[in-house]
């Protein structure tokens, strides 16, 4: 009963968001701000674990072939499916669950228990759509580019382990990223991270901006938010791989 | 003026605000008094809209607020300033921002305009070259003021304050309640203060409502407070060495 009443407080919540904001021009700026705060910062990270986790899957699928009969450019092409179809949209969005998710949720809740958001509300201003808006748009927006970074990032950080550690050549690694390619599924890996990062914001923001109590409450709204957003995404996911490539 | 009859106010099972009736005058410091946990802010936050009580009125100038929706509130809290206890200042904003941020959110002037007006609210309150620090760079009485400079910017009809001078020395929470009752006279505003500080009680009280248990158990001013027979008042009142010391002189 208490998931359910929680289900629906955060669909009034996620109603609330699309609310028309008191000033366009202050929500452009918003926006524009969160774009930086919690994407553009997440630049370095992203493509940081991009490249190292690329790398592995390379060498960890050169590993599984040792000595079989499969031609060396299916590293590349492995590589390259892992990468565009989970790692990047799944895990990479996982990652940022964590690191955005959490510095939302404190953020907000920080607001609550300091009653800025109360300071808001006397003023009439709405403070889910001032707070809350700016940063779904800004994630939604920013996000599919961070995740082909870390697709790019990824499929280099595999060449260069790939040629480096003598696995493959350049020419079969290249070959095999070409191989096969079907463009939905790039469509598909940009809906999944859309989808993500609308989660990431709108679950960590509810959580919290019904925060309660002081600084421990705001530790606890902040785990709560990277679990909720973790969960939710690994269940949105399950159903868009059933709905769009089955 | 701000007018309150009967208000009710439940908590789960327990009445936290019993038939309170009171009228907050205009261009006076109307103090709300009381123990903690008596129900003085849970009664500040009915006026603000920001809790709905069971029952009673709450008119702002004639204008039932209670049960209204945040949509019909709106117009009213464009002439509602707020000064929070600790101030909630933006974090992210320096104390220009903050206090531009009424005037970028509802007022139709010029960016020339709107600095002008921040600036001379700032400068109203006693603050000068502060324009860039953050929140976290300025002291709790400098927060105090730069709240009540953002709470005046958009010259508004009703001035609320939750505790304005907790935590801060006697010095400086003076100059904080006769900056208050400064404000108040200079722009007719009906001011309701929430406190349990004595001496801005004794300093600005010009109408006072002591509550206890969440009921209204007396109402005066400051000079009735001395002469008042109400035993309930007497004892929070003068519970401190000082003020004992002061009735004793004055009897």
């Amino acid at each position: 009963m208490g998931l359910i009443a929680s289900f629906g407080k955060y669909l009034l919540f996620i109603a609330d968001v699309f609310r028309k904001p008191e000033r366009q021009s202050v929500m452009y700026k918003l926006v524009v701000k969160e774009v930086y705060e919690l994407g553009f910062k997440s630049l370095l990270f992203v493509i940081f674990v991009s490249l190292f986790v690329g790398a592995v899957v390379t060498l960890q699928t050169a590993a599984n072939m040792q000595g079989s009969w499969m031609p060396r450019y299916l590293i590349g092409f492995a590589t390259r499916d892992a990468i565009l179809l989970e790692f990047s949209p799944t895990i990479i969005s996982l990652l940022l669950a964590g690191k955005i998710g959490s510095n939302i949720a404190s953020s907000i809740g920080t607001m609550r228990v300091t009653e800025q958001i109360d300071a808001l509300e006397v003023m009439g201003v709405n403070p889910v759509t001032y707070l809350v808006r700016p940063k779904i748009f800004a994630l939604m927006f920013f996000n599919p580019l961070l995740i082909c970074l870390s697709m790019f990032g990824g499929v280099i950080g595999g060449w260069i382990s790939g040629t480096l550690s003598g696995e493959c050549t350049s020419a079969e690694y290249i070959t095999g990223i070409q191989y096969d390619f079907i463009p939905f599924k790039a469509i598909y890996a940009i809906i999944k991270t859309i989808l993500f990062a609308f989660i990431i914001a709108s679950v960590s923001s509810f959580h919290g901006f019904y925060t309660q109590g002081g600084a421990l409450e705001v530790g606890r709204s902040s785990t709560r938010a990277v679990v909720f957003s973790s969960v939710f995404i690994i269940v949105t996911n399950y159903i868009l791989t059933q709905l769009l490539l089955n | 003026m701000i007018e309150i009859k009967n208000i009710e106010k439940y908590f789960a099972d327990k009445k936290v605000l019993k038939d309170v009736s009171f009228t907050f005058e205009k261009g006076k410091t109307n103090l709300v008094i009381g123990q903690s946990g008596s129900g003085k802010t849970v009664l500040l936050k009915c006026l603000l809209g920001l809790h709905v009580p069971e029952g009673g009125v709450i008119n702002f100038d004639a204008a039932d607020i209670v049960g209204k929706s945040n949509k019909n509130l709106k117009y009213l809290r464009k002439q509602i300033g707020m000064v929070f206890q600790g101030g909630a200042l933006f974090d992210s904003m320096n104390v220009e921002e903050n206090v531009l941020f009424p005037l970028q959110m509802f007022s139709t002037m010029s960016k020339e305009e709107m600095l002008q007006r921040a600036n001379f609210c700032l400068q109203r309150v006693n603050l000068e070259n502060v324009n860039h620090l953050f929140p976290s760079e300025i002291s709790g009485g400098m927060k105090k003021r730069v709240a009540i400079a953002r709470a005046i910017v958009l010259n508004p009809r009703y001035l609320f304050c939750d505790e304005p001078n907790s935590g801060l020395d006697p010095y400086t929470a003076i100059l904080i309640d006769n900056l208050l009752q400064e404000i108040t006279h200079e722009y007719e505003m009906t001011t309701v203060i929430n406190t349990h500080d004595m001496n801005s009680v004794m300093e600005i009280g010009e109408k006072v409502l002591f509550i206890r248990e969440g009921k209204n158990v007396w109402e005066g001013t400051k000079s009735d407070i001395i002469t008042s027979e109400n035993q309930y008042l007497q004892d929070f009142v003068f519970s401190s060495e000082l003020f004992k010391t002061i009735k004793r002189f004055h009897k």
